[in-house]
Formats: C-alpha cells, structure tokens, sequence
C-alpha cells in the first residue's frame, strides 16, 4: 500500500491535499479503498453545502457494505469531483487521483496526521 | 468458536479474506475483489468452498412418507439421481428452511440445509420422523466444492467421466481426478455448475485439481461475496432474508415448492386459503441514484408498501436491484416505487425476477 508523503491523512481513513488558496482537497486512502473492496456508487455533498469536521459528508457503497466519509473540516463544499460519481471504480484503481471534493474551512488541531504517523496507525 | 472448513488454511495462503459466516471461517473475497469473482462466473469458471452447508441422510421404508409429510414439495415422482428443491413450514405454514433433497436410491435421500440452521432443521426433522426410517447428520463427513460457470462442463470432463446430463441431478459414485465424490449438477449462481460432495480428506487435492484444470479456462477461486451478488442477480431468495419463520412459502413467491394436493403435510391446513397473499416477494430495479440492501422500507404512491429483504449492486448487469416483501397491490411490473435509502427516497420499479437469466448479456 502506498501513503504519499505529501499528503495529510485523518484518523478514519480520508487523505487531505491543501491547494492553492486554501483549498483542501480531500479523498479515501489506499488502506480505505482496500478494506472497502470493489467501489460501486458514491453520494457527494453540493457544492455549498456546510461540513463539519469529524462529521459524515459522503456515503460510499462497495459491492459489500455502505460506509460513511468524514470531513477533516468545518466549512463549506466549494466542489465536488462529479467524474468520479460516473466511475466510483476509479478510486479503486488511484486513490490518491480519485479526489472527492474541494472545500474550504477550518481543520482542528490535531485532525490531521502525517503519512508516517498513518502507517503507524494501521500497523 | 467458528470453525474452520478443510480448505481454510488454503484460503489463508492464497489471499483469502476470511469473515466468519454461519458458524464457519470462510473467504469472503480473494485478491481479484467481487466484481472479478462475480464475473468470472458469469463469463468463465468459479470455484467456492461450501462445506459450511449441512448434509443429512434420512433412510428406511418410510422415508419417503417421512419427506413427503415433513417437506411441502411432491418426492413421490422422483428418480433415482434427481435433485429437488423443497421448503420445510412449520405448523403454522411459515418457513424452518429451505433445501434440496437428493434421491440416491428407493428409500434413501440425500439433504442438503442451510448452514445456519442446520441444528435447528436436525431436531425439527428428528421431532417429526415416525415408522421405519433412520436420521444422520452427516454434515461434518463431507466437504463441498461448487464450480459453477460455462467453462465447467469443460473442465469437469477434463477430469472425470462422471458427469449429470441434466440441471437438477446428480451422479452418487462419482470421481473426478482419482477422487470419489457425489457429482451433482446443481448450484446457487444462476449458471450451468456443478456441487462436488467428498470426503474432508480429500477437499483441498479436488480444490486444488479443479483450480489446475480449469486455469486455461479462467477458474478462479470465489468467495462468498461473490455467491451473495450471484445468487441476487439470479434472484435466488436466502433464508434469513427472503425466507424465515415469519414468511410463508407463497408470501415468499415460492409456491412451485409447496405441492397443495398432496394428502397432507406440516402446514398445510394453515397454508390452506392463503394461496393468494396479501404480500408477495418482487424484485426491484433501482432506477435513482443509490444502493437498495436489505431491510430499507419501500414507498409506493407515498404510503410504506414493504420492505426490501436483500440487495446490493449486480455487477454482471451492471445496476442495482432488490427483492422485496411488499403489498400484493403494488406487486405488478412496472409500477414505479421508492426505497429509503438511509433517509433518501431513491426512485425505483418492480420488475421481473429474475434479474439475470443464464446466457444474458
């Protein structure tokens, strides 16, 4: 399993990307989309929706289970990857390419870790 | 304590995500994921390890009379090698378990139940025998290999002779690469297939010949994420989902398995009159965005009309489908309904069962 170095990673398995601008792009890590197995459908937010840090944003369906998305965030949606709601597999295949949505706020101190920190985590 | 089949330690070397199901440790998935399972059935060859299901021999002069008043199907008809598909009710007409029973010779059969009631079904079965007739749970003798797909008339006969012409039978003195098994032409896909019944012994050198014969053809070992998506596509109803103590057999949609003339048998007085159900077992195609799975409420014209027993998305049609226990009045195909999918109505219709037929594309 890959965990970019670049990236920032939340406890409950999202990757975090800061942008350009202060906005924060945000996925599912490699371990996630493992566990989850084959990815079949995914329901985003709207752009403009409120987030809230530590809260589901995101459902997202595997052949097997349906498990929530957590937002490392309180803010607001700015948008959503729509291509990927048309492949949900594409997550599967680059995690770290298969961004979810983009949005802007206020990450709590502490919410997010670095990819030495996640790996840790999962072992 | 769940336990663990003969074919365990190969699952687990051979990337097997091992879940506990029914008692047992078994692979959920490999490394290829469902979808690939799924459609390698489909397209291909798959190979499961079933060895969880439970198998009894009930024998003796009134075995049969002991089936025919215990069981809802008709035995009576039946040739040597024939499988059949039965329910067991209890007296009040609702379903103990579903199984196929297997004739092996005049007054010898052959069943095969459901993991997870295997011990309930054993002392249902036990409580009721009367007259000349002996009861084994042999379930623990045997392990059972399923290879179900169009390539495995192919593979099988690249290793046996011993091959049922015909869905629904079953060769008992069979052998397939040096070793003895009952052959029978059954499965739980929707594909041609077949249930391969040996001794525990020998479990994993069949599993280990099948996978070598078949590999040219693409056999893959499968799981049981795979069976549960197959067996949706294909409609099969599962006990504990389509099927329980709270459902009957017509309510079920399954009344081909309960034979209303015979003389008599454990719930037909209380069946008797209920052949036409105020709720039936449908499948829906969701139509709107979303995943249907079980136990979500369904909504026809705004008002509650049921509820959805088990769903998911079928890879090999490539949309997800339910089935459904809902209201007879809403049950005709086509008749647009919605599921709430945790909180979201999500628009869906009542279509035809099965969803997959063999051979579709």
């Amino acid at each position: 399993m890959n965990f970019p170095a670049t990236l920032k990673y939340t406890k409950s398995h999202e990757w975090v990307k800061v942008l350009e601008g202060g906005l924060v792009e945000i996925g599912l890590t490699d371990y996630a989309q493992k566990e989850l197995g084959d990815i079949v459908f995914i329901n985003l937010p709207q752009p403009g929706d409120s987030i809230s840090a530590g809260v589901s944003f995101a459902d997202i369906e595997s052949v097997k289970a349906v498990s929530d998305i957590f937002s490392p965030l309180t803010g607001t949606v700015k948008e959503i990857n729509s291509a990927i709601q048309d492949s949900p597999e594409s997550i599967n295949k680059a995690p770290y390419e298969a961004w979810l949505i983009r949005a802007e706020g206020e990450i709590p101190q502490g919410e997010l870790i670095s990819a030495e920190e996640y790996q840790a985590l999962l072992s | 304590m769940e336990k663990k089949t003969p074919l365990y330690q190969w699952h687990e070397s051979h990337g097997g995500r091992i879940v506990p199901f029914a008692g047992y440790l078994l692979p959920v998935q490999y490394e290829s994921g469902v979808i690939a399972e799924h459609n390698a059935v489909r397209e291909k060859a798959g190979l499961f390890d079933v060895s969880h299901m439970g198998e009894f021999v009930i024998q003796g002069k009134a075995a049969l009379a002991n089936l025919q008043r215990i069981l809802t199907n008709d035995f009576t008809n039946m040739t040597i090698g024939r499988v059949r598909y039965t329910l067991m009710c209890n007296d009040g007409g609702t379903i103990i378990d579903d199984l196929v029973v297997c004739k092996m010779e005049e007054g010898r059969y052959f069943l095969v139940v459901n993991a997870s009631n295997r011990e309930k079904d054993a002392d249902w079965i036990k409580a009721h025998l009367s007259g000349d007739v002996t009861f084994d749970d042999v379930s623990d003798t045997y392990a059972q290999i399923a290879l179900q797909g169009p390539a495995s008339p192919g593979i099988l006969a690249s290793l046996s002779n011993t091959i049922p012409a015909k869905y629904y039978t079953l060769i008992e003195q069979g052998t397939v690469a040096g070793i003895d098994c009952i052959v029978s032409r059954t499965g739980y896909t929707g594909e041609t297939g077949f249930e391969f019944y040996c001794k525990s012994a020998d479990a994993e050198r069949l599993w280990e010949k099948l996978l070598e014969a078949g590999k040219g053809a693409g056999l893959i070992p499968c799981g049981l994420g795979a069976r549960d998506t197959l067996r949706l596509e294909a409609a099969m109803p599962l006990y504990g989902h389509e099927m329980s103590d709270t459902v009957n057999p017509f309510e079920a949609n399954l009344s081909s398995a309960v034979k209303m003339d015979k003389p008599d048998f454990i719930g037909k007085a209380s069946l008797t009159g209920k052949e036409k159900p105020s709720r039936i077992r449908v499948g829906l195609r969701i139509t709107g965005r979303g995943i249907a799975r079980e136990h979500f409420p369904v909504f026809a014209g705004g008002k509650p009309v049921g509820q959805t027993s088990s769903g998911t998305f079928c890879p090999w049609l490539k949309q997800a489908f339910a089935m459904a226990l809902v209201d007879s009045a809403i049950a005709q195909v086509g008749t647009p309904c919605e599921v709430d999918v945790r909180g979201k109505k999500v628009e869906a219709e009542i279509c035809a069962l099965p969803f997959y037929t063999k051979g579709q594309k």
